[in-house]
């Protein structure tokens, strides 16, 4: 136990400040400073924002989560950050931070990919990611199906939407029902009260001849927000708990039929859900009920790792260096479309080599 | 005494070390779109190129702008950050008295940076020491009045010849002029700001392009 790698992760992409700590696939720290109250009344989150509470929270919530941890700094094997993708102004504030900690503690740097690391985190939960995972990824910012045979080399999109996230759907109809922001809890939580069935929804792209595997919530977003509206005018009450039931039941229904789809075509019998998304309990249940049917193996971890935070880097980055993945290099750069197939940014290595080196001999007399 | 100064306020990443008397090294790049890339390297070439460990330095130095945010932000995360990971204090010094400071002007002027969307920030100043004015951000005309007559340090002030005619040097910030005073302020007794940033601009309170109305007006 003692001799799994020791990191710290810091995650900046979108509107939370989260550093975590991890041993191997042992979580000893998740602080996280969010700046979601500030958002709330824009109904979505202001990079602008989002970065200036980026830059005001880093180091308390740093401290934080070493003594949450109970770990010195110096005795940390590495330091990784999210370098993409995600709000690239906000992503930077977290890159300059982690290179900067980690070059003044003589430790390596690992650059790690957003997505990536949802899925890695998974492994403080449940232990070693099977191999290879099947990984349903569905939050405010992204919806994929990826595929990954090893989280720290190979990642394949399978599918993704080709236009809203599932998150956002959520935010706008509880926006459009003057439920708030964001949207996800409130509207499971009403759910929880109405009929799934009784409107009728579309469900994208699950027409005989579209993608099998990608996604699409922007008709859905329209249908529900032209069926309100219909409503509104008419003079009648909006049954706000039977349309979000209905609503989020066409998410989640389309979520999981392609994700157990993709696992049987691809015979993994594995598969992960992470992002915000995943703490919604109806995507959950529904994904366990289909999975149990089709024979696979439903990992899925507890809501507080499956938001943004640091302790989902720290268990990419700890896995990187048990993996003795090439260091990203002190001209480390953010990166806000860095592609899903690109687990971690190494260093050129003659760079890296040389710029190491020269860290050592600056920091130790 | 050991200073590392920095500052990416403006479009110059720019680094120095200071020991309370002279300036031991410094270095400038002038490329606006790639702080985050390029200051760390270029602390561990200054720090290398002195023959200097980094647990040698007993304070950090940092520009607090005004500046465009995303750089400014760069340069105000690396110096907290050295400053937890050395357990040094971390002091603040506007951006604008690193150039006033490095200018050889002796009666009142005016330095005046690039605030982008046509606008400068800017401030008056007695002397290369003396502030007269908080740090602004205005566009050059409707300031026309108030720099009439007065020399201008500053990109900002090549940028509008209308506003600033009398355009004097520097043009950018270097972190051995903010280095140089603030080892000049310690050394009087003087207490230095904390690190905050001068954002000056409330942010942009727009949600990202991808968020739709999908209501129909
Ligand atoms: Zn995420």
């Amino acid at each position: 136990m003692a001799d799994e790698p020791l990191v710290l992760g810091i995650e900046t992409s979108c509107d939370e400040t989260g550093v975590g700590v991890v041993r191997g696939t042992t979580l000893l720290a998740d602080a996280i400073a969010s700046s979601v109250d500030e958002h709330a009344r824009f109904g979505g989150v202001v990079p602008e924002v989002a970065s200036r509470a980026h830059l005001e929270a880093m180091v308390p919530t740093i401290d934080r989560a070493l003594k949450e941890a109970g770990v010195s700094p110096k005795d940390l094997d590495g330091i990784a950050v999210t370098a993409g993708p995600g709000l690239a102004g906000a992503l930077l504030v977290g890159v300059s931070a982690a290179k900067t900690y980690a070059y003044a503690l003589g430790k390596p740097l690992y650059g790690v990919n957003h997505l990536a690391s949802h899925i890695c985190v998974d492994q403080l939960e449940h232990g070693a990611l099977p191999e290879p995972t099947m990984a349903l990824l569905v939050s405010g910012g992204h919806s994929s199906l990826l595929l990954s045979t090893d989280i720290t080399a190979d990642v394949r999109p399978m599918g993704a939407t080709i236009d809203d996230a599932a998150g956002e759907a959520f935010d706008k109809i509880a926006r459009v029902l003057n439920l708030g922001f964001p949207g996800g809890p409130v509207i499971d939580r009403y759910a929880r009260e109405g009929d799934p069935k009784a409107i009728a929804f579309p469900r994208g792209l699950t027409g005989p001849r579209d993608p099998v595997y990608d996604f699409s919530f922007s008709g859905l977003k329209t249908s529900v927000a032209r069926w309100i509206e219909a409503k509104r005018t008419a003079g009648e009450e909006v049954p706000v708990r039977d349309v979000a039931a209905s609503f989020q039941e066409a998410v989640v229904d389309v979520l999981t039929r392609k994700a157990v789809r993709a696992c049987k075509d691809e015979g993994v019998d594995h598969l992960m859900i992470g992002g915000g998304v995943a703490a919604n309990s109806r995507l959950r249940a529904l994904a366990q009920e289909r999975c149990e049917a089709a024979g696979i193996r439903l990992r899925v971890p507890r809501p507080k790792l499956c938001t943004d935070n640091g302790a989902m880097v720290a268990a990419l980055g700890a896995e990187m260096v048990a993996r003795g993945r090439a260091a990203s290099s002190w001209d480390l750069s953010a990166d806000s479309s860095l592609p899903v197939t690109e687990p971690h940014v190494p260093g050129r290595p003659h760079d890296h080599d040389h710029v190491h080196e020269t860290a050592k001999d600056n920091l130790y007399s | 005494m050991l200073l590392l100064a920095l500052d990416t306020a403006t479009p110059a990443v720019t680094v120095a070390l200071h020991d309370g008397t002279d300036v031991v090294a410094s270095s400038a790049q002038v490329d606006a779109r790639r702080h985050g890339e390029l200051l760390l390297p270029a602390v561990d070439r200054l720090l290398a190129g002195a023959g200097l460990r980094l647990d040698a330095v007993t304070g950090i130095v940092v520009g607090v702008g005004p500046g465009p945010y995303t750089g400014l932000r760069v340069g105000l995360m690396t110096a907290d950050t050295f400053g937890l990971a050395l357990g040094v204090p971390v002091y603040g010094l506007c951006t604008l008295d690193g150039l006033a400071y490095a200018s050889d002007l002796a009666g009142p002027f005016v330095v005046a940076t690039d605030a982008r969307r046509k606008e400068v920030y800017w401030a008056r100043y007695a002397d290369p020491r003396t502030r007269l004015s908080d740090p602004a951000v205005d566009r050059p005309a409707d300031i026309a009045d108030e720099v009439a007559g007065l020399p201008a340090v500053g990109a900002g002030a090549l940028l509008y010849p209308d506003a600033f005619p009398d355009v004097r040097e520097p043009e950018h910030v270097s972190a051995a002029a903010l280095a140089g005073l603030a080892a000049e302020r310690l050394a009087a007794g003087e207490e230095l700001a904390a690190p905050r940033p001068l954002y000056l601009r409330r942010p942009d309170a727009q949600v990202p392009k991808n968020y739709k109305v999908v209501t129909p007006k």
